[in-house]
């Protein structure tokens, strides 16, 4: 598989995230997704779970912003890509925030880092003031 | 000028019921599996009585005038005694749409004048529209005090604590495990842990759709504060899926008693309790 390959979005789904119980139907429809283009359970659990981490800080430390669900290919490989967006106050250190243990908010310090390793592609970017922008990708086969 | 309609309403009062009676009654959404015609009858009898009764000359312009408010209260308590009873907001509706109608009809036949028919008809339909919307706005409420309902009971009865054993508590966990349903969990366990004096708990999270970080901490803030009331607690259910998942997200629960099965995690404390099943023997002739 070459990196350089575009990806190719089929799908498109947009949705808001402002409180606790958004996170639960935002999973579901994540989960609806990764079932129709056939991804194994094992994966579709790591996207999952991977996608409630992101969508609980996004609440937690972003105070709520919006998440996309797409459904992509590139060359022969089909996938999910997550991005969440939030105008939050960002995050000043990045890389303390993708160490294990590290937390603002006394909870474990996992969900950054432990999502970059049950993801195929992990890419945040953040300014502080501004908002942060987390995008995963998890392939079918992945 | 004294207005027409609400003399008419007053002399035709029976007419109307009729009319509006059978407009019910030929709907074919008509609910007599719900209600019966008697009761339909009383109750649509009682709202066009203190409808006709509260009409006067002044307040007929004005729909929100506090002299309705006799009409409001029993439009309110029949439009959420019938969404708790499962009427469609369809049938609610062409209930207080049927009256509308009926009214009309009745002006209709009454006044000749067509400038005068069409002044009256118009204030009656905005009276009668304003009702028809506080029928919904209710009817909705109705609607919302049943889910909050439903949201309560599946609280309460989605923590089950049982006693498997002398001493040994099962608490399936169904569902997402969030902040509050942890607390609820929490607490019916450890009052259970000390109502029944039992040494372990088996916290089995087989409908627990995704474990992550989150979840993960209450189970493990869970497994503590069960330590401390001197109970050993052991996790079961844990599915192949949600075990790779919990290795690669980084979360340690070496610490803790983990098991496939609720069978398994029910061996390992009759083992800790030193209880031992065996076969039955045969009894020898």
């Amino acid at each position: 598989m070459t990196t350089t390959e575009t990806k190719i979005i089929l799908n498109k789904d947009i949705l808001r995230i402002t409180k606790d119980s958004d996170v639960v139907p935002y999973r579901n429809r994540v989960k609806e997704y990764a079932v129709k283009i056939g991804m194994s359970l094992v994966n579709q659990t790591k996207l999952i779970t991977g996608a409630s981490e992101l969508v609980r800080n996004m609440l937690k430390y972003g105070g709520g912003g919006e998440a996309r669900i797409e459904v992509i290919t590139q060359g022969r490989n089909t996938g999910i890509r997550l991005v969440f967006t939030d105008q939050g106050p960002g995050i000043p250190d990045i890389k303390r925030a993708m160490t294990d243990g590290f937390s603002t908010g006394k909870s474990m310090g996992l969900g950054l880092p432990g999502t970059k390793r049950l993801m195929n592609e992990f890419d945040i970017q953040s300014e502080p003031g501004v908002g942060t922008t987390v995008t995963v990708v998890k392939w079918k086969n992945g | 000028m004294k207005n027409e309609a609400v003399k008419i309403f007053q002399k035709k009062k029976s007419t109307i019921l009729e009319n509006w009676m059978n407009n019910q009654l030929q709907d074919d959404g008509l609910r007599e599996d719900l209600m019966s015609n008697e009761d339909l009858r009383l109750q649509s009898e009682e709202l066009l009585s203190s409808l006709v009764d509260s009409l006067t000359d002044a307040n007929i312009e004005s729909s929100g005038s506090g002299d309705f408010d006799t009409i409001r209260d029993i439009l309110a308590s029949i439009s959420i005694s019938r969404a708790k009873q499962g009427y469609s907001p369809r049938e609610t509706g062409l209930f207080v749409i049927g009256l509308k109608d009926a009214l009309l009809k009745t002006l209709g036949t009454e006044i000749k004048d067509p400038e005068t028919l069409y002044k009256q008809s118009m204030m009656v339909n905005k009276v009668m529209d304003n009702f028809a919307m506080h029928t919904f706005e209710t009817f909705i409420k109705g609607r919302e005090e049943v889910i909050l309902r439903q949201t309560d009971e599946i609280a309460d009865i989605s923590t089950p604590v049982i006693r498997v054993w002398d001493g040994i508590l099962a608490l399936p966990i169904i569902g997402t495990l969030d902040s509050s349903r942890t607390q609820i969990v929490m607490e019916n366990l450890l009052q259970e842990i000390v109502d029944s004096g039992s040494s372990i708990a088996i916290l089995d999270i087989s409908g627990v759709p995704a474990v992550d970080s989150l979840v993960a901490q209450h189970l493990i803030k869970t497994v503590a504060a069960t330590r401390l009331m001197g109970a050993e607690c052991i996790i079961s259910g844990i599915r192949p899926e949600i075990a790779q998942t919990v290795v690669h997200l980084g979360i340690d629960l070496s610490q803790i008693i983990t098991k496939a099965s609720l069978a398994s995690a029910l061996k390992t404390a009759f083992n800790i309790m030193q209880l031992e099943v065996n076969k039955k023997q045969k009894l020898k002739a």
